[in-house]
C-alpha cells in the first residue's frame, strides 16, 4: 500500500513538471481569511505537493455542506474541509465523500473511527466572561442567577447548535425545564458568532457561548489576560471539525496525501494561534504558551454522527417553544 | 392625459423592468425546480410571517410619521450647514447592519449612553432588546430615507406656489391644506411601501435586537431551512410569501399615490413667508436638532471606536476597499441604465413597473444567491464571477430607491413639460438629455449616491461565492470579527463608513450642485 502510493506520489511529481495539478478545497470562509490557517497551510502544502492549493470560501460549516449538496457529482472540490460532527451523518448521506486511509494519535477524548472524514481541530464550547466575574458553575445554577449571557441562534450558527447539543446531551427530558430557567438570563440571541463576541466585548452581558480556547486568543495575541471560560460541572460539548475526500475528486492520490499532511505536525502547529482551537494531533512541539491556562472540562460531550438529526429537530423546537414565551 | 403627451419609448423601461423580474423570479424558480419533497410552511413559519408583518408595518409607519415633521423643518428652514446635514442625515441607511447595531448599542444598550445617564439620575434602565428596539433600529435606518424623499415632495412644489400663498395671506394651515397635505398624500404612500418592503427581509437587526426567537423574521426561517433542513422548496416557500406582501403592499400604494402634480415653475428656491412665527422656529429646530442627535450620535460613537484600528488595518483590508469601490461604481452604473427606463417608462403611464423595481428588495438574498449559483453553476464558475455577481445583485437591491426618488421628479417633467416638448418635437435621447436629465439632476445624483453606498456597504451574496482575493470591505471586516480582531474590525468600520459616505456625498452633491443654491 505504501509502496503504491509512493509509486503514485512520483507520478504525480512527474505529472506536475508538465502541468500543476490543482488541489481544491472548499472550507468555510473564516478557515481561508487573511487571519485564519489558510495562507499558511497553503505555502506549507505546496512546498511539498508540487501542486497549488485553492481554497473556496463558503459562510460557515453548514453553508459548506449546503453547498456540496447543490453542486453534486459535478463538484469541481477535491476537498471539503470544515465540517463538524453534527454534519458528518447528513454529508455522508450525499453519498459524495470516497473513504479515507488515515490513521492519527487523536489528542480529544471519545476516539475516532469514521471511515470517510479526518478530523483536523476540536473545540470545547464554554461561557467566556471577564476574569473577575464569579460565575455559576451549571446551567441550573445559571438560570437560578441573574448574570446575563447571549447566545447564538442554532438555526443560524454552529456554537449555537452546540449549545442546545449540550443542554440536550446533559440533561435529556429535563433539557426544556434547562431552557425556560436561562430565558430571563438571555439578554439576546444573534445569528452568528462574531456578533455574540462583539456585544459581549461592548459589555452587553457578563457571558458569552464561546469556546474554552477564546480567552488564548487575548492571551497570546494582545497579552491580555483579563478573560475566561468558566468550567462547567455538566461537562462540555465539543466540537471536532472534519475534512473529507470527494469520490469525484480529479486528483484522488493528491487529496489523500494532503489528508495525510492534515494530521501531521506541520499543518497542525498552524491551527492554534490561526484558528483558535486545539489540533486534532497535537504537535511534537507541544501546543503554544497560553494554552496550559485553558479550562479543561472533566468531561466532554457528543452526540453520535448518526444520531444528531433526530435529536437536533427534538431539542430544537423545546428550544424555541421555551425562548417564544 | 398629460401622461401620453410625450413621445419617448417606453420598451426600453419594459425591458429593463422583464430583466429585473427575469432575474428575482427565475433565480426562485431555478431553486423550487432544484428543490426536493419538503414541509411546506409549519405553525413556526406563520409565526415568522406574522412577526415580520407587524414589525415591518410598525417600522415603516412610524419612520414615515417621525419623517414629516422632520422633511417639513427641514424645507421651511435655511441655515448654515444645511445642506451637509441633509447629506449626514442619509448615513445611517449606508450603514452596514452589523456597525449600526454596535452604534445603536453603544446608545441605547445596556452600558450604553443612556442607561448610564439614567443610572446616573437614580432612574430606572431601559432595555433596548424587543420588539420596540427591532422597531427602534428600523427606524433609524430608514427615518433617514423617508426624510429625504418628503423632503423632495417638498422641493417639487415650485417655488410660485408659496409665493402665490403668501400673496393670498395663507397662514401654516392653509398652506397644509392646499399646498402640503396633497404633496403628502403622494409621496407617503410610496414612501411607506419602499422602508416596509426593506424591514421585510430584515434578518440580523430583527433577531440580535429582537432579543431572541420571538423575533424570527421570515428572511430566518429561509435561513433555517435552507440550512439546517436543506429544504429548498421550503426556502422558495417563503421568498414567495415575501414577493407577495411586499407586492401587494406596492399595489396599495400605488393605488393611493396617483395624484396630480402641482405643475411646473421656474426651478426658484421657495421662499416660505407663512413660517416665520416665533413658535414654528422654535418647534422646526427642535425636530432638525432631535433627529440630528438621535441619527448622528450612534455614528460618532462607531468613527470614535475604530479610530484607533484604522492605522493598523491589515493591507488585506486596504485591497478589499479597492474591491468595494469597483463594485460599487460598477452596481451604480448597472442601477442607472435600469432605473432610467424604468422611471420615464412608470411615468409615461406604466406605473405597475415600479412595482417590479420593487422586487428587489423583497426577494431574500440568500434565495437570489442560491439560485444564481443554481443557474450559473452548469456554465460557469461561480467564484470566478462573484464580484460581477454581486455588482448586479447590489444593483437590483438598489433599484426599488432609485425608482422611488427619480419616478415622482420625472412624472412631474413628463407632466409639466411634456405638451411643450411635444410641440417643439424634442423626442427620444435628445429629450431626454435636454429636458429630463438636466430637471432630475438632484434626484439622479440622489440615486447614484444611495445605489453607490449600499453597494459598498452590503454584505449582498459575495459570503456565498468568495474566494481569498476576491473579498469586499464589508466581508474583510466580518473576516476581522470572526478572527477575534475586534479593533480592527471597528477600523474597517470607520474605512467601511467614510468610504460610502464619500461616494454618497460626491454623487449627491454632484445632482445638487446648483439647485439649492
Amino acid at each position: 500500500m505504501k509502496y503504491l502510493s509512493i509509486a503514485t506520489g512520483l507520478f504525480a511529481a512527474t505529472t506536475a513538471l508538465a502541468d500543476t495539478p490543482e488541489l481544491t478545497i472548499y472550507t468555510y470562509d473564516s478557515f481561508v481569511s487573511d487571519w485564519g490557517p489558510g495562507p499558511a497551510v497553503e505555502k506549507a502544502f505546496e512546498e511539498t505537493c508540487a501542486c497549488d492549493v485553492k481554497f473556496v470560501g463558503a459562510g460557515d460549516g453548514a453553508a459548506l455542506l449546503a453547498r456540496i449538496r447543490l453542486e453534486g457529482e459535478r463538484s469541481q472540490a477535491d476537498i471539503v474541509l470544515g465540517l463538524d460532527t453534527n454534519l458528518t451523518a447528513a454529508a455522508r448521506d450525499t453519498g459524495l465523500f470516497a473513504e479515507h486511509s488515515v490513521s492519527a494519535d487523536y489528542a480529544f477524548p471519545l476516539g475516532w473511527n469514521d471511515p470517510q472524514f479526518v478530523p483536523f481541530d476540536w473545540g470545547v464550547f464554554a461561557f467566556v466572561k471577564n476574569a473577575d466575574l464569579d460565575a455559576p458553575t451549571n446551567f441550573r445554577d445559571l438560570g437560578a442567577s441573574d448574570l446575563r449571557i447571549v447566545i447564538q441562534d442554532p438555526r443560524s450558527s454552529t456554537p449555537g447548535l452546540g449549545l442546545l447539543m449540550w443542554i440536550k446531551t446533559a440533561y435529556g427530558d429535563q433539557a426544556p425545564e434547562i431552557w425556560e430557567a436561562l430565558a430571563d438570563n438571555i439578554v439576546t440571541v444573534t445569528k452568528g458568532w462574531s456578533e455574540s463576541y462583539g456585544l459581549f466585548l461592548e459589555g452587553e452581558a457578563d457571558m458569552v457561548l464561546s469556546y474554552t480556547t477564546s480567552p488564548a486568543y487575548h492571551l497570546i495575541a494582545e497579552q491580555d489576560a483579563s478573560k475566561d471560560a468558566v468550567k462547567f460541572s455538566e461537562g462540555h460539548y465539543m466540537q471536532i471539525e472534519v475534512a473529507g475526500k470527494l469520490k469525484t475528486s480529479d486528483h484522488p492520490e493528491l487529496a489523500d496525501r494532503f489528508l495525510d499532511f492534515m494530521v501531521s505536525d506541520r499543518f497542525q502547529s498552524i491551527i492554534p494561534t490561526t484558528n483558535w482551537m486545539y489540533p486534532a494531533v497535537t504537535p511534537a512541539s507541544g501546543l503554544p504558551k497560553g494554552f496550559e491556562t485553558l479550562v479543561v472540562p472533566d468531561k466532554g460531550l457528543l452526540v453520535a454522527p448518526d444520531k444528531v438529526q433526530a435529536l437536533r429537530e427534538e431539542a430544537l423546537s423545546e428550544w424555541l417553544s421555551a425562548l417564544s414565551r | 392625459m398629460a401622461e401620453r403627451a410625450v413621445a419617448i419609448n417606453r420598451w426600453p423601461g419594459a425591458v429593463a423592468a422583464a430583466l429585473v423580474a427575469a432575474l428575482v423570479l427565475g433565480t426562485l424558480l431555478a431553486v423550487v425546480l432544484r428543490a426536493e419533497a419538503g414541509r411546506g410552511l409549519g405553525p413556526a413559519e406563520w409565526a415568522a410571517i406574522r412577526f415580520t408583518l407587524v414589525q415591518a408595518v410598525l417600522s415603516a409607519v412610524i419612520s414615515v410619521a417621525l419623517a414629516i415633521p422632520v422633511a417639513r423643518a427641514l424645507a421651511r428652514r435655511r441655515f448654515a450647514g444645511r445642506g451637509l446635514l441633509i447629506t449626514l442625515l442619509g448615513a445611517p441607511f449606508i450603514l452596514p447592519v452589523i456597525v449600526a447595531v454596535m452604534g445603536l448599542i453603544a446608545v441605547f444598550g445596556r452600558s450604553g449612553l443612556v442607561n448610564v445617564a439614567l443610572r446616573w439620575a437614580g432612574l430606572a434602565e431601559i432595555s433596548i432588546y424587543g420588539l420596540h428596539g427591532v422597531v427602534l433600529a428600523h427606524v433609524f435606518f430608514n427615518l433617514p430615507l423617508a426624510t429625504r424623499l418628503i423632503l423632495q415632495g417638498w422641493q417639487d412644489i415650485p417655488a410660485e406656489r408659496f409665493r402665490l400663498a403668501a400673496q393670498l395671506g395663507f397662514g401654516p394651515r392653509d398652506i397644509f391644506r392646499t399646498l402640503e397635505r396633497p404633496m403628502l398624500a403622494r409621496v407617503l404612500p410610496g414612501a411607506g411601501a419602499v422602508i416596509f418592503a426593506i424591514c421585510l427581509s430584515s434578518f440580523a437587526v430583527a433577531l440580535t435586537l429582537g432579543g431572541g426567537p420571538r423575533a424570527t423574521t421570515v428572511e430566518l426561517a429561509i435561513y433555517q431551512a435552507f440550512r439546517f433542513d436543506f429544504d429548498l422548496g421550503r426556502a422558495a416557500l417563503l421568498a414567495s410569501v415575501q414577493i407577495a406582501l411586499v407586492g401587494m403592499a406596492a399595489l396599495i400604494a400605488l393605488r393611493l399615490s396617483r395624484r396630480d402634480t402641482f405643475g411646473a415653475g421656474l426651478d426658484r428656491p421657495a421662499r416660505r413667508w407663512d413660517a416665520q412665527t416665533a413658535t414654528l422656529r422654535v418647534t422646526d429646530t427642535l425636530w432638525i436638532a432631535l433627529a440630528a442627535l438621535f441619527l448622528i450620535l450612534p455614528i460618532a460613537l462607531v468613527l470614535a471606536d475604530g479610530l484607533p484600528g484604522l492605522a493598523r488595518l491589515p493591507s488585506a483590508v486596504w485591497r478589499a476597499a479597492g474591491v468595494s469601490l469597483l463594485v460599487a461604481l460598477g452596481s451604480t452604473g448597472l442601477m442607472l441604465a435600469l432605473a432610467l427606463p424604468m422611471a420615464v417608462a412608470a411615468a409615461t403611464g406604466r406605473g405597475w413597473l415600479e412595482a417590479i423595481g420593487l422586487l428587489g428588495i423583497a426577494a431574500s438574498p440568500l434565495v437570489i444567491g442560491t439560485g444564481l449559483f443554481i443557474v450559473i453553476y452548469p456554465v460557469a464558475d461561480p467564484v470566478a464571477l462573484a464580484l460581477p455577481v454581486t455588482g448586479v445583485v447590489n444593483a437590483i437591491m438598489a433599484l426599488p430607491f432609485a425608482l422611488r426618488i427619480l419616478v415622482p421628479a420625472t412624472r412631474d417633467v413628463v407632466q409639466g413639460y411634456g405638451r411643450l416638448s411635444a410641440s417643439l418635437g424634442l423626442t427620444g435621447l435628445l429629450w431626454l438629455r435636454l429636458v429630463l436629465l438636466p430637471r432630475i439632476r438632484r434626484s439622479l445624483g440622489f440615486a447614484c449616491g444611495l445605489t453607490a453606498a449600499m453597494s459598498m456597504g452590503d454584505l449582498g451574496v459575495i459570503a456565498l461565492f468568495a474566494d481569498p482575493e476576491t473579498a469586499t470591505l464589508p466581508l474583510q471586516m466580518y473576516r476581522l470579527m470572526g478572527a477575534y480582531r475586534i479593533e480592527a474590525a471597528a477600523g474597517a468600520a470607520v474605512l467601511l463608513l467614510t468610504l460610502s459616505f464619500g461616494l454618497f456625498w460626491l454623487m449627491d452633491k454632484g445632482g445638487r450642485g446648483f439647485a439649492d443654491a
